[in-house]
C-alpha cells in the first residue's frame, strides 16, 4: 500500500463546507484540520453510582426486596433487590451454587416445596406479594410457568402433554383443547414439526423437541412470566439455536426469567443481566452494557473467565 | 485457572507484543525517512521503502490472531475491548508506516535537486508526530486514558504548524517560481505529518475506550461514558 493519493484526507474524514458565500483560502484551509479536532471538556460524569445494581426498569413486573434465604441454617441468598421489566428476557448469570436458580424458583414459590427454607424481604408480582401465606400457590403458578433442565414430557401423547394444563384448570371442550394445543405448539415453533403426530408419545422426540414441548406446555395456561431454568444445557447448538429464537420470539407477549451458566447464552438472548455470586446480587443492568462494560470488577472477572 | 483459559491469556500477550513490534517498525520508519529528509540521505530513505513489506506483512499476521481470538474465545469485557481495539489501531499503525514511505519518496525526489531553504518548521512537525506516535504506543501499553487524552490534545498544534508551512511555502512559489515544484513536494510532506498526527490521534481514541469504554470520537453528538466504575 504505499501510495501518495490512497484516501489521505478530505475523502476519509469530509473538510469542512465552505459555506455559501464564504470562500476558503486553499493553502490556509485545505482540510478544515482546525476544525476537526474536538478535545472533549473533562466534565465530572454524574454520579451515577447506584446503576450498577439498577438499570432503570420503569415497568417491573417482579419486584424483588431485600430477599434473603436460608436452607435450614445455611444462607443462599443475601438480601436481593432487583427489578424484572415486563415483556423482556433477563437472564441471571454466576457460577454453580451462587443462588440464581434459587432466586428463580422463590418466582413461582417453587422452593415451598424443599423442607426447611425460610426467608426473608417480600417479592411483589404486578404489585402483590408472593410471599403472602394467603397466596393460592397454584393461582401463582399458573400466572408463572416454568421449564427446566432436562425436559421433563409426561409420558403421554404430544397432544395431551400440551392440553394438561388446560384440562385440569377445567378445559373440556374438545374443539377448544384443540385450539390451545395448535396455538400453544405453533408458539413454541413445534407445530410443523409435530401436528400430523399429536397422538404419538412425547418420549419419542429429539431433546430439542421435548424441550419445546415443555415451553408449549408452559404457554398453554396462558401465563404472564415463563420461567427458564437452564433450558439449553442438555441441547445441540441447533436445538439451542432453536430454543433462543423461539424465546425472543415469545418476549413480545411474555416476560421471560432464564437461568444460564452460558454466558453467550445471556449474552445473545437477555436484554437484562444479573450476576450472582454466593448468594449476593454484584451487578444487575442492560446486557450489552454489563458484557461490553461491566461497573465491578468481580463481574469482569467471571466474564472474562478469570474465575468462576 | 484451566489450561484453555491461560492459553488465552498467552494470546492475549503475544497479540500485544506484536503490536508493540509493529509500533516499534513504524516509529522507526518514520525517524528514518525524516533523517532522509532533513539529513538529504536517499539511502536511508531507500531502507525506508524496503521496509514497508515486513510491516505490511506483521499487519495481517495481527488481523488473523485478532480473528482467530474472537472466533475461539468469544471474549468478553475488557478482552474484548483489547481485541477490537487492536483490529482498530493496526491500520493506522499501517497508515503511518505508508506516510513514512510517502516522505521517503519525496526525500529521494528533493536530494536530487539543490535544497530549497524553507524546512524551519517541518523538522518540528517532524518532532511533533513522533511523539504523538510514541505518546500513543505508550499509552495503549499502558492502558492509559490519561495518556492518550494528552497526545490527542498535541494535534491542534501539529495542525496549526502545518498551515504555517503551507503558507511559507506558497510565499516561496509566488516569489520564486523555479521553486514550485520542491515547495508542491514539501507541501506533500506537511500535509503526511499531519495525517500521522491525525492517525496517532485514532488510537488514542481507540485506547480511551478500550480503557474506560468511554467513546470520545465524534463527541459531539455522543454522550461519553455510559457506565458506572467502581474500582
Amino acid at each position: 500500500m504505499i501510495s501518495d493519493e490512497h484516501d489521505d484526507g478530505p475523502p476519509e474524514r469530509p473538510a469542512r463546507r465552505p459555506m455559501s458565500g464564504e470562500t476558503v483560502n486553499p493553502i490556509t484551509d485545505t482540510t478544515g484540520a482546525s476544525l476537526r479536532r474536538r478535545v472533549p471538556s473533562d466534565a465530572p460524569e454524574p454520579d451515577r453510582h447506584d446503576l450498577a445494581l439498577d438499570p432503570g426498569i420503569d415497568d417491573p413486573i417482579l419486584e424483588v426486596d431485600g430477599l434473603s434465604l436460608w436452607y435450614g441454617t445455611s444462607q443462599a441468598l443475601h438480601d436481593i433487590s432487583l427489578r424484572i421489566p415486563s415483556r423482556r428476557i433477563t437472564a441471571f448469570i454466576g457460577p454453580s451454587g451462587c443462588g440464581k436458580s434459587t432466586l428463580l424458583r422463590c418466582f413461582n414459590r417453587l422452593n415451598d416445596l424443599i423442607d426447611d427454607v425460610r426467608t426473608a424481604g417480600d417479592i411483589r408480582f404486578e404489585g402483590g406479594s408472593i410471599q403472602d401465606p394467603a397466596q393460592d400457590v397454584n393461582a401463582l403458578r399458573k400466572r408463572i410457568g416454568m421449564v427446566f433442565q432436562k425436559s421433563n414430557p409426561f409420558p403421554k401423547s404430544i397432544f395431551e402433554n400440551v392440553a394438561y394444563g388446560p384440562r385440569i384448570q377445567g378445559v373440556r371442550d374438545r374443539r377448544r383443547l384443540e385450539d390451545i394445543v395448535e396455538r400453544s405448539l405453533r408458539s413454541a415453533a413445534l407445530w410443523e414439526e409435530v401436528k400430523d403426530r399429536l397422538g404419538e408419545s412425547a418420549l419419542g422426540m429429539s431433546g430439542g423437541q421435548q424441550q419445546r414441548l415443555c415451553i408449549a406446555r408452559a404457554i398453554a395456561i396462558e401465563p404472564e412470566v415463563i420461567l427458564l431454568d437452564e433450558p439449553c444445557s442438555a441441547l445441540d447448538p441447533i436445538a439451542t439455536a432453536k430454543i433462543e429464537k423461539l424465546m425472543i420470539d415469545l418476549k413480545e407477549q411474555y416476560t421471560l426469567v432464564v437461568v444460564t451458566h452460558n454466558m453467550q447464552q445471556a449474552s445473545r438472548v437477555s436484554d437484562y443481566t444479573a450476576f450472582l455470586y454466593m448468594g449476593r446480587l454484584i451487578e444487575y443492568g442492560e446486557t450489552d452494557r454489563l458484557f461490553i462494560n461491566p461497573s465491578k470488577k468481580q463481574t469482569e472477572d467471571y466474564i472474562t473467565g478469570r474465575f468462576g | 485457572m484451566d489450561s484453555s483459559r491461560s492459553h488465552f491469556e498467552q494470546q492475549l500477550q503475544s497479540l500485544s507484543e506484536k503490536i508493540l513490534r509493529l509500533g516499534g517498525l513504524v516509529e522507526e520508519a518514520i525517524g528514518r525517512s525524516v533523517r532522509a529528509l532533513v539529513d538529504r540521505d536517499s539511502d536511508l530513505g531507500r531502507k525506508v521503502l524496503a521496509g514497508d513489506k515486513d510491516i505490511d506483512a506483521l499487519e495481517l499476521e495481527i488481523d488473523d490472531l485478532c480473528m482467530e481470538l474472537l472466533a475461539r474465545n468469544q471474549p468478553m469485557a475488557r478482552d474484548l475491548r483489547f481485541i477490537t481495539t487492536a483490529m482498530k489501531i493496526t491500520p493506522d499503525l499501517e497508515r503511518i508506516a505508508d506516510h513514512a514511505v510517502n516522505i521517503s519518496e519525496r526525500a529521494i525526489e528533493l536530494n536530487e535537486e539543490p535544497p530549497l531553504r524553507v524546512l524551519v518548521d517541518m523538522p518540528l512537525m517532524a518532532l511533533r508526530a513522533q511523539e504523538m506516535l510514541r505518546g500513543a504506543l505508550d499509552a495503549f501499553v499502558r492502558r492509559s486514558a490519561d495518556a492518550a487524552m494528552s497526545v490527542i490534545r498535541m494535534d491542534d498544534d501539529l495542525d496549526r504548524r502545518m498551515e504555517q508551512v503551507f503558507r511559507l511555502l506558497l510565499s516561496h512559489m509566488i516569489e520564486d517560481p523555479k521553486t514550485i515544484t520542491r515547495a508542491l513536494r514539501l507541501t506533500f510532506v506537511a500535509k503526511y505529518f499531519e495525517r500521522i498526527g491525525d492517525q496517532a490521534t485514532n488510537i488514542c481514541e481507540q485506547v480511551i475506550y478500550m480503557a474506560d469504554a468511554r467513546v470520545i470520537k465524534h463527541t459531539f453528538v455522543r454522550d461519553p461514558g455510559d457506565a458506572p466504575r467502581d474500582r
